[in-house]
């Protein structure tokens, strides 16, 4: 590989001084920002396995249709709520004698797609109006921001059922009504680090070389705003879990026969007397996404080195 | 102080206007006609129109946004239409239940989170340091909902130490400061108080570890005070900001206790909208929410005074 031209090469070349000569073993090239991320986080155990523990429920609910020892829709009236161990259920049956391993498995589709999906569009929607109220600042700023204090008036959870109540239960309502309750949020954290990026030397630079308005946002900006924004979502996922299972467990969001733990935990609540450790199984499986997501979004944040 | 809090009521009336805007078109979010749960399926058209103008349902929107507004202000938020009663007097019933339920888990979960807070902020990387961030993280990851079903099982179902459902023994759905009360709260309380104790255990853990960084801290024990009398100092100025988060954790409680009452059958605002959903009773499922939402921006507008009244640094601006 031929030496890289540096610019005190350019400078010599310019004055007609010899090139000094550059061995190819003494350049070690900086590692770039996201390799650096990267890195911190490949030593950071918890957040490694945390990422394990996301791909693989991920991986066993995207595979389960081709997977699952049983078929998670049939039941048996003979074999009702066996318990976990049992020679033909492992994990157990439900109060419907319907296998619980498969239904967990299944189940982790639905559960994942409620909680990820609110994240993902209030990702989009809410960093956009969040670098838009920012970076345009004035009248724009004011009337986005004070929009979204009204939205902050209302503690979450009472905002997703508010909004899931009115407009009835399904798995479409109970998405609307989450990403309605998340867009807000990350408005809000993006408004706030833009306004701080604004106010660089490097934007004015930026201004003063030409750069369009589109082109300051698109390089300047968002190249420094996705970052924390990214790293505030995935903590979001967690709770987006939680509320898009406490939908369900409400009656609010997936409908029988269909698996999702948050429902699967409503309909055994009548079998804690019976069987308690089956009953108890899929909120076990949100409690380990939910707390996995936590612990990668912490090592995310310290490895991306972002204060909160 | 008294300009201050003037200023802040007056940056709450368009936030509290806004709840308010949302809480009345909630109804008309509802798909169909909001009049569908009251009206029998075979009424005829000419009763259709009758009742939507006697409800005020065929004039304007924005109108009838003035009028609902105007009837609120003077504390009529309509009747139920399950059972006929004023809305105000159901959600104040309900209102009472879950402030307590509330209120004690807050309780809870203060005590506990700022113990675990101070100690990690003092050990800092210490075995105790490791197991407070896991009981915050456990705190924010674990689905509550669940936890209070795990808690039935353990007390309730094993051990028969606890009832597992209701407000008290005689099922009257008010609570009450004695005893066999007490035995029915516990559970419920428990359950609650996790979200706060680990968020407060957090907070806490990060201030401490702040002010011990600072250089008043060396002063002060350069100057030779007593590790007792530094920790004073560390209480005094870790304060205004765990207590504003504790106001806030209160409100986020009260209005996010709906998952844990329905578990808990606490007959509480929870159990109330969760009957007002099911049962398609548009008013009562309004009222509910506009009382909690304005109960939360009143207690954040307490906090932010409080905040602000406790720890003068913080600019009156």
């Amino acid at each position: 590989m031929a030496a890289p031209i540096t610019a005190a090469a350019v400078t010599a070349l310019a004055e007609g001084t010899p090139l000094p000569s550059v061995s190819p073993e003494a350049y070690v090239p900086s590692r770039g920002y996201w390799r650096h991320v990267g890195h911190k986080l490949s030593r950071d155990p918890v957040a490694l396995a945390a990422a394990a523990v996301i791909l693989l429920v991920v991986g066993v609910a995207l595979f389960s249709p081709w997977i699952t020892p049983m078929d998670p829709y049939k039941g048996s009236m003979l074999r009702r709520l066996r318990p976990i161990g049992d020679s033909t259920y492992w994990l157990g049956s439900d109060e419907l004698g319907r296998d619980m391993l498969s239904r967990l498995m299944v189940g982790g589709r639905l559960s994942l797609f409620m909680g990820v999906t609110p994240v993902l569009i209030a990702f989009v929607v809410g960093s956009s109006l969040g670098i838009l109220a920012g970076y345009a600042g004035g009248w724009i700023n004011t009337i986005l921001m004070r929009t979204i204090d009204v939205f902050f008036a209302f503690p979450s959870v009472l905002l997703a059922i508010a909004l899931s109540g009115a407009l009835g239960a399904g798995i479409f309502n109970a998405i609307v009504s989450l990403t309605c309750v998340f867009v807000p949020q990350i408005a809000r954290v993006a408004e706030s680090v833009t306004t701080q990026i604004r106010a660089r030397d490097y934007v004015d630079a930026a201004k003063l070389s030409g750069a369009s308005a589109f082109t300051i946002v698109r390089v300047q900006v968002l190249g420094n705003v996705l970052g924390p924004i990214f790293v505030y979502a995935t903590s979001l996922i967690s709770v987006s879990m939680i509320l898009a299972s406490g939908l369900s467990f409400l009656g609010l969001g997936v409908r029988p026969p269909e698996p999702e733990w948050g429902l699967m935990l409503n309909t055994l609540r009548t079998a804690i007397y019976v069987n308690p450790m089956v009953a108890a199984l899929p909120g076990f499986a949100i409690f380990i996404v939910s707390i996995s997501f936590n612990l990668f979004s912490d090592g995310l944040r310290s490895a991306m080195e972002i204060r909160q | 102080m008294l300009f201050y809090i003037l200023k802040r009521l007056v940056y709450v009336t368009p936030v509290a206007l806004g709840v308010s805007l949302v809480c009345f078109l909630l109804v008309h979010l509802a798909p169909g006609d909001p009049l569908s749960a009251v009206l029998p399926v075979d009424a005829s058209q000419e009763t259709i129109a009758e009742m939507r103008a006697a409800y005020g349902f065929d004039k304007p929107l924005p109108v009838q946004y003035a009028i609902w507004l105007w009837r609120v202000l003077h504390g009529d938020l309509g009747n139920s239409i399950a059972t006929g009663r004023p809305v105000l007097s159901e959600v104040g019933r309900a209102v009472v239940n879950s402030l307590i339920l509330a209120s004690l888990a807050t309780l809870i979960g203060f005590t506990f989170g700022t113990l675990f807070g101070f100690v990690a902020g003092y050990r800092r990387n210490s075995i105790l340091d490791r197991l407070a961030s896991m009981v915050s993280v456990f705190g924010v990851s674990v689905p509550h909902y669940w936890l209070g079903m795990v808690l039935v099982i353990v007390f309730s179902a094993n051990l028969g130490w606890l009832p597992p459902t209701g407000a008290g023994p005689d099922g009257s759905g008010n609570w009450r400061p004695d005893f066999e009360h007490l035995r029915y709260i516990i559970l419920p309380a428990l359950t609650m108080s996790v979200i706060p104790m680990g968020i407060i255990a957090r907070t806490v853990r990060a201030l401490v570890g702040d002010i011990l960084g600072q250089d008043f801290v060396e002063a002060l024990r350069a100057k030779g005070l007593t590790e007792f009398g530094v920790f004073r100092h560390v209480v005094r100025n870790a304060a205004p900001t765990a207590l504003a988060i504790m106001g806030l954790q209160l409100g986020y409680l009260l209005g996010g206790s709906i998952l844990i009452e329905t578990v808990f059958a606490w007959p509480g605002t929870g159990f109330l909208l969760n009957a007002a959903i099911f049962q398609r009773d548009l008013p009562l499922l309004q009222g509910s929410i506009l009382v909690l939402a304005m109960f939360f921006v009143l207690l954040n507008l307490i906090v932010d005074v409080m905040q602000t009244a406790l720890d003068p640094r913080i600019e009156r601006a």
